[in-house]
């Protein structure tokens, strides 16, 4: 299963992942169109900024395996796809009553202010890469199985391993 | 990426040399594009703020984040002060390029720049009297040298008027001085953008963009009426002649030159220098044939309308005439010369040669002239070139056979003589209903649209509707590569305005010459309206400019409509990130000068767009529709 992951050393705080999620969750799907619209298109993706460290991070629901929103969902609203794993909320469902919101780690329950109701990511259902990740120029938020991202990870690591040994030997 | 060729232009001549880039792996502003996507939806929607270090600023679009910026300017504010900004830009472009004409034509009746003439005796005593300048027993320097300082004086008037605004009509005039619109100094309204947004200066969108039609005024008739007039005294004023367009113009076996930009000060001596019997002598020793000198863009426009000089292509095909592999020389000015022409010379043995002192880019050979010895420079240059020819790789070379013949040249006084010294009979026309009205089509490429799709779209729409086109810049490049400014092409035009074009042997598309000849354009209009005894806005009349890229664009568009002309914007300005300002743009305006924006991206729907208006005016007059 494909996973949203993020590199937050690549993020530069454009908030261009914001912009693409609420077009893309918008009816126009088109930024001039969203943005003359009502309700007003949300996005689901959120730059969050750590002064102390003078970095953005991009915050994109987790999707969790065993997800706390899910299991606390007094109506069903939130479920979570067995095979995909994605979890999806329903509007009609929903009644606002921010349990899910309680228990994510992550803080990504958002509010659609209008329908008094909870707004989530759904990984982009009708595209192939999510909104957020083809807005990203700088791979800051990425597309990738788990097994892939870590094994890629797992090789830029080893290599810089194997350039202390090289090292120390010719020493 | 066959498939994305024909997406990116309708032009057979650009589809053939994309697809020698794609073999050759040359990149192009087609894949720079994509790269860029998706573009960045702040600056897209003009909510993006630089104007002072306690940012960048930005406004959260869809109301859950920041509303204001630091300094508190809310999206409104943001996106009008950008908005100025880019106006400033433009007309500041237009207008400095018609200083150096001015400066140019100065030296030339100091004594000091030989190279240039007075081609136009006529013009020259025209635009004297129209200054209250004496010609009588005066030699043409004299009256020349007045000329040039009173032109000059009209960059740092404070407090106007410019003269050329006079040649608005009466009841125009009343509403920019009724408005507080009527340009005091070329410059002042320029530099008064730059101050009014600085941070911390002017915060009020309506009373910003009352600037911008101020500033855009002091373009339209200021700083482009300028170079258009000058240049017609210096260079000649066009009148009709025929020549071809598209990158089939270039030569297989003779030394190929472009000029490129947007000036003629320059390129009219490349002409003259190609024709040096000497040089002609020096190419047939390298081998060749001959001098073969094109244009791309409006210096190109320049030479084309002048001296029917080829032109090479449009804004976007200015890295696909280097790709042909056989252009000794890229010979450019100012504006719109695309910075990536470095690296892709240096791919092929091309030549790029700067000649401005005001731009330079990277990979380049400079050449820079100057007004004193402007022929001479002009002769390097095509020495240079010329030599070049034996590093032309032969193997290389791919020439598409695309070109089409087309008829230029009309200048506001072409057209007035061919109707026989008074706009009467194209009146007579338009109140017959054999010509609807008229639409001018104008502005540049960009890869937002498939090239030339917007702008030939929306011609043979107008045409077919009997609406007769008037065209400057990049539109009229693609509209002679398309076969339309052949006086054949009536037959693609509706029955009335065809036998008009056909009596008269004339395309039912006038080409009226560079992105600064767009004056004329103004000059017609007013033209038109005087003899009517009505205003520029009374007049079935419409301007679009389908492909427009350039921030001279947002100019333009700033003072044709400040003129009085409705105008369709092919694609987005970026001022939707503040309903306010779009809301002035699109209808307020119309309120105050009689003529709003429009974005239409669709061709067809624009043409639409253009055609109802045409006919709401004629209604207006009292003409039937
Ligand atoms: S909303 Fe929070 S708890 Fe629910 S799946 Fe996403 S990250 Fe996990
Ligand atoms: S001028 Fe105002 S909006 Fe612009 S960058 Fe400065 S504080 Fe931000």
């Amino acid at each position: 299963m494909k996973e949203i992951l993020i590199r937050p050393e690549r993020c530069m705080g454009c908030r261009s992942c914001e912009i693409a999620c609420a077009v893309e969750h918008s009816q126009t799907k088109s930024l001039f169109g969203a943005v003359a619209e009502k309700p007003v298109p949300r996005k689901r993706v959120y730059v969050e900024f750590a002064p102390e460290y003078s970095i953005s991070v991009p915050m994109v629901c987790r999707h969790c395996e065993d997800a706390p929103c899910v299991s606390v969902c007094a109506t069903g609203a939130l479920s979570q796809d067995g095979i995909i794993r994605v979890v999806t909320h329903d509007m009609e469902a929903c009644i606002g009553c921010w349990t899910c919101a309680s228990v994510c780690n992550y803080g990504m329950i958002g509010r659609n202010k209008e329908q008094r109701i909870a707004i989530k990511c759904d990984w982009c259902p009708d595209l192939e890469l999510p909104a957020c990740v083809s807005a990203c120029h700088t791979g800051a938020l990425v597309y990738k199985e788990v097994e892939e991202f870590s094994g890629s990870k797992r090789a830029e690591a080893a290599l810089k391993l194997a350039r202390g040994v090289t090292a120390g030997e010719s020493r | 990426m066959v498939k994305n060729v024909y997406e990116r232009s309708v032009d057979p001549a650009t589809r053939a040399m994309l697809l020698e880039a794609d073999r050759a792996g040359i990149e192009t502003a087609w894949d720079r594009f994509e790269k860029q996507q998706p573009q960045c939806g702040f600056g897209q929607l003009g909510i993006c703020c630089r104007n002072c270090n306690m940012g960048p600023c930005r406004i959260d679009p869809f109301g859950e984040g920041p509303e204001k910026g630091v300094c508190g300017a809310t999206a409104d504010i943001i996106v009008a002060r950008n908005l100025l900004r880019m106006i400033a830009a433009g007309a500041a472009a237009h207008s400095d390029h018609a200083r150096d004409a001015v400066l140019a034509f100065k030296q030339m009746a100091e004594g000091k720049a030989q190279s240039y003439q007075i081609k136009d005796d006529a013009k020259l005593n025209a635009l004297a009297a129209e200054y209250n300048i004496s010609t009588e027993d005066r030699s043409k320097e004299e009256v020349a040298l007045d000329l040039a300082n009173v032109l000059l004086s009209e960059f740092g008037k404070q407090t106007g008027p410019i003269q050329f605004t006079r040649r608005a009509p009466e009841k125009r005039l009343k509403i920019w001085e009724a408005v507080g619109i009527e340009p005091r100094g070329i410059d002042r309204e320029i530099v008064e953008c730059m101050h009014r947004t600085h941070m911390g200066v002017d915060n009020d969108p309506v009373h910003l963009l009352l600037q911008g039609l101020r500033t855009g005024l002091a373009d339209g008739w200021g700083g482009s009426m300028i170079a258009t007039d000058v240049q017609d005294v210096l260079f000649g004023t066009p009148t009709p002649t025929m020549s071809e367009s598209n990158l089939g113009v270039l030569k297989s076996d003779e030394v190929n030159i472009i000029v490129h930009g947007h000036e003629p000060i320059l390129s009219e001596m490349i002409v003259a220098a190609a024709e040096d019997p000497e040089m002609i002598a020096l190419a047939k020793k390298m081998g060749a044939k001959g001098i073969s000198v094109a244009g791309i863009c409006c210096t190109g426009n320049e030479v084309l309308m002048r001296h029917g000089v080829p032109a090479a292509g449009n804004f976007l095909q200015q890295e696909l005439a280097v790709i042909t592999g056989a252009v000794e020389a890229m010979v450019v000015d100012v504006q719109c010369v695309m910075p990536a022409l470095g690296s892709l010379a240096s791919c092929y043995h091309t030549k790029f040669i700067s000649t401005s002192p005001k731009a330079d880019f990277p990979g380049t050979v400079r050449m820079e002239y100057h007004e004193e010895k402007a022929l001479d420079t002009a002769k390097e240059i095509v020495k240079t070139a010329v030599e070049n020819y034996a590093n032309r790789d032969a193997g290389r070379v791919n020439i598409p056979k695309d070109k089409s013949a087309c008829m230029v040249g009309f200048s506001a006084e072409a057209i007035l003589g061919a109707l026989g010294g008074t706009p009467q009979p194209l009146i007579e026309a338009i109140v017959s209903g054999a010509v609807k009205g008229v639409g001018a089509v104008v502005g540049c490429n960009n890869p937002k649209v498939q090239h030339d799709y917007g702008h030939l779209n929306l011609v043979r729409e107008l045409i077919k509707n009997d609406v007769l086109v008037v065209t400057t810049g990049c539109n009229a490049i693609a509209c002679a590569k398309a076969g339309l400014l052949k006086p054949e092409a009536a037959k693609e035009a509706g029955p009335g305005l065809r036998a008009v074009c056909e009596s008269l042997g004339v395309p039912p598309v006038l080409h009226m010459g560079s992105c600064v000849d767009i004056s004329r354009i103004l000059v017609l209009a007013a033209a038109l309206a005087n003899h009517l005894g009505v205003d520029i806005s009374d007049l079935p009349a419409a301007g679009a400019a389908p492909e427009w890229m350039s921030e001279k664009a947002v100019s333009i568009g700033a003072y044709v409509i400040a003129s009085g002309v409705y105008t369709v914007l092919g694609t987005v300005p970026p001022v939707l990130g503040s309903p306010k300002v779009t809301g002035v743009l699109t209808k307020g305006v119309g309120d105050v000068v009689g003529a709003t924006f429009a974005v239409e991206p669709d061709p067809f729907k624009a043409a639409g767009l253009m055609i109802g208006h045409i006919q709401e005016k004629r209604k207006g007059l009292g003409l039937k529709t």
